[in-house]
């Protein structure tokens, strides 16, 4: 049983959850995720990253889009809440050390997953600039996390309600043009699929971590795999951080559509019989 | 009704003692009696309905109760099956549960699970004498009904003093519910870690409702519960917390690593990352696991899928292509590239699969999945093949036919060609030696691995095998860990 200590509204669709998981707070490193089933036969698992951890209140923090019906759930529990099953911490942590220069790249609810691998580069001895992105000002997310990180964090958004009017793609070109020895980007299948297209043509190395369609999260389904430099891999143990310029973007954009209609009709459900407003969670 | 009449007429001839050894090989073995394949295929509940109390004590009216009981050398676990059979003709039901649990802690499971064609019923003397193994005496229902008969009370084995020792297990299978019993018994504190969100491994996750009703896996556990096991759920060992943490950290005495033989093996072939090309782990873990077949509760969705090909021919390939039947299928192909003849499934699953409405295309070799523009499966290509010389498996190798290739069209492929060890805890434990093949190398008497007061046993050291030699090996185990312990003082 993990008790949800702490909870946060940061956008209309977007929560994060303070959960009490000492062990998991303990051996949990940059870059590594949990699976949360909110309990009983009939809650599906969830795959999410770890955002940041407390190993001494032994607590973790996990954040979430209200995407379909296992999110939209667990976005209706509140504080002192349980959430039944939390197993983690899951995938090889990323690969921390001195590079040089980091941009981190995050879009939407990527920025998320970026924050801890975005501090533990800086740990590192890093000089880490810091780019994220959003489709408007509303769902900007963790700004205040990453400027304290990045004191020039670079904002975009689609429509310029908020920082520049543009895609997270212009100033990671800008900030690559003046070198850079690794991009890390995290977001979208498609924001990160252009982010490594930008860093190819610079010859600059870029991580990506891949958010694929998971059920157990152990390496015994292979619901995640993906296509790496032509080899199958699984994204829960293998991954779920690869190098961009290997990963078949395509392939991987038509997977994570697979049960695409069954979401569709199950988040307009959700909308109706838990009485939410459309856009809202 | 003609099988309960038929039973009727034997038990009262055996009660007045008027069964010479002549007459018990007259009597035709006793079917199952089981759901109606149009009917079974709308529901998830089990298809074999088990013996009534009068079918079984026919039936075990059948065992000669020879002098040398071939049949106990043929199981893993070596089941007094002679006795526990008597103990059915003297209406003794609880005796006979008794005898099987000297040996056997789970018979409603193995009754129902085991390939009995290939262990104890091969051995039947009575099988040999009238030359067919399907005439044996049916041991694995018998068995079966004993467990069910039997299910309202719960007998717990006595538990010895507090030892002071403590034993981790990781993984909650068939091989570690055994080694967990085993090892409580004689006072230990067993503590199992299980990765999921739900304990029984491949009983939970791969063997269908239809099969293996899961309320007889939940009773096991409360079994293992009342008799103070401790369950953490959660824990995946490699990741959450490592074998050297464990035996560190966490003070335990040892450590019995049952984490089986998880990972799905895929063809290799082009295509087969296609969206509806599934593992059958994943497909069954969705079903099973997830109950995404009770598409009214359940919040895990399954491919609907109208034409689906099984590529396969052992017991999870039966599973699969029968789930996929009750989840709507139009047509379900099994695509083996052997003959039916040499499938290793067991016969009743084959049997069962084609009753229901599965198409087998034997000598079939799937050579590439095509899809269409978004990424879909819509046909699978096959290669004919013909049988060739016998192979180091003891059957004939199937050999591919140049030319022969074909195009069937398919919008789902379920991948079921076999499973190898988890790599997990290898790859973060040094210490262990593994095979080729990445199994677990054990000492055979003791089942202990090459990092000392760490033991392994069921699949992740034998490969993928079955429920009752993962038991066998887990009985092993516990019995070697126990004198290590009592040795240490």
């Amino acid at each position: 049983m993990y008790r949800i200590l702490k909870k946060e509204r940061l956008s209309a669709e977007v929560f994060r959850y303070t959960l009490y998981a000492p062990l998991i707070a303990k051996r949990r490193k940059a870059g590594q995720f949990v699976v949360v089933q909110q309990g009983g036969d009939y809650s599906e698992r969830i795959p999410l990253t770890i955002a940041d951890a407390d190993e001494k209140e032994g607590n973790i923090k996990i954040v979430f889009q209200t995407v379909g019906e296992g999110t939209h759930m667990l976005a209706r529990l509140e504080e002192g809440d349980v959430i039944e099953n939390v197993l983690g911490p899951l995938g090889k942590p990323t690969h921390i050390e001195k590079v040089g220069k980091v941009i981190c790249v995050g879009g939407g609810v990527g920025v998320a997953p970026l924050y801890p691998i975005a501090k533990a580069f800086k740990e590192a001895g890093n000089e880490v600039r810091i780019i994220i992105g959003a489709r408007n000002k509303d769902l900007i997310l963790e700004e205040e996390e990453m400027k304290a990180l990045d004191p020039e964090l670079i904002v975009t958004t689609d429509d310029g309600s908020a920082g520049r009017k543009a895609l997270v793609t212009e100033p990671l070109e800008e900030l690559l043009k003046e070198k850079a020895d690794l991009v890390v980007a995290i977001g979208p299948a498609v924001m990160m699929k252009f982010c490594t297209k930008v860093s190819e043509k610079y010859g600059t190395k870029v991580l990506v971590s891949l958010n694929t369609i998971m059920i157990d999260g152990t390496g015994m389904c292979g619901g995640c795999r993906v296509s790496i430099g032509g080899e199958t891999k699984f994204v829960c143990v293998d991954g779920p951080e690869f190098d961009g310029s290997l990963v078949d973007w395509d392939n991987m954009m038509k997977r994570a559509r697979t049960f695409s209609d069954y979401e569709k009709e199950k988040h307009h459900k959700c909308h109706i019989d838990m009485q939410i407003e459309e856009g809202l969670a | 009704m003609r099988d309960e009449e038929r039973a009727r007429l034997v038990v009262s001839s055996a009660a007045e003692g008027a069964l010479s050894v002549k007459d018990r090989m007259a009597i035709e073995p006793f079917d199952m009696p089981s759901q109606e394949p149009d009917e079974r295929i709308k529901n998830m509940d089990e298809v074999a309905l088990g013996y009534t109390e009068i079918i079984a004590r026919a039936e075990a009216e059948r065992c000669l109760n020879c002098k040398n009981k071939p049949c106990i050398q043929g199981c893993p676990v070596k089941i007094d099956i002679p006795l526990f059979i008597e103990k059915i003709r003297e209406k003794d039901y609880q005796g006979s549960l008794r005898v099987i649990n000297r040996d056997s802690l789970l018979p409603s499971i193995c009754g129902r699970v085991c390939p009995q064609e290939n262990q104890c019923q091969k051995y039947c003397t009575l099988g040999k004498a009238l030359k067919s193994v399907d005439k044996a005496v049916q041991i694995g229902r018998l068995e079966r009904f004993v467990a069910d008969i039997n299910s309202s009370n719960m007998i717990l084995p006595e538990i010895k003093e507090p030892s002071g020792k403590k034993v981790a297990i990781v993984g909650s299978g068939p091989a570690a519910i055994s080694c967990a019993a085993d090892l409580r018994k004689e006072g230990h504190e067993v503590v199992i870690f299980e990765a999921l969100h739900k304990t029984g491994g491949v009983l939970s996750y791969g063997i269908p409702e239809f099969r293996l009703p899961k309320r007889l896996v939940d009773r096991e556990f409360e079994k293992l519960d009342m008799m103070g096991v401790k369950i953490e759920k959660n824990v995946l060992v490699g990741r959450t917390i490592s074998i050297k943490q464990l035996m560190e950290d966490e003070h335990f005495d040892a450590v019995f690593v049952a984490s089986g033989a998880g990972l799905p093996r895929f063809m290799g072939i082009k295509g087969e990352n296609s969206v509806g090309v599934f593992s059958a782990n994943e497909y069954l873990t969705r079903s099973n696991l997830m109950k995404a077949y009770d598409k009214e509760k359940s919040h895990t969705p399954i491919f609907i899928a109208h034409r689906v090909a099984v590529l396969g021919g052992g017991n999870v390939a039966m599973d699969a292509a029968r789930t996929a039947l009750r989840l709507g299928a139009e047509t379900v192909d099994i695509v083996y590239r052997r003959t039916r003849s040499e499938m290793p499934a067991r016969k009743e699953e084959v049997s069962h699969a084609v009753e229901e409405g599965c198409n087998i295309l034997e000598l079939s070799q799937p050579v590439e999945i095509k899809s269409d523009e978004s990424g879909k499966v819509s046909s699978l290509v096959i290669r004919k093949c013909r049988l060739g010389e016998v192979d180091q498996s003891g059957r004939r190798s199937p050999v591919e036919i140049e030319g022969s290739d074909y195009e069937r069209s398919y919008d789902a492929v379920i991948v079921a060609i076999g499973n190898a060890s988890n790599p997990l805890i290898k790859m973060t434990t040094d210490e262990i030696e593994v095979n080729r093949k990445g199994n677990f190398i054990v000492n055979e008497e003791t089942n202990e691995t090459s990092m000392r007061n760490v033991y392994a046993g069921g699949d992740i050291v034998l490969g993928a095998a079955t429920v009752i030699l993962a038991m066998g090996q887990g009985r092993k185990a516990a019995s070697a860990i126990n004198k290590r312990l009592c040795s240490e003082g």
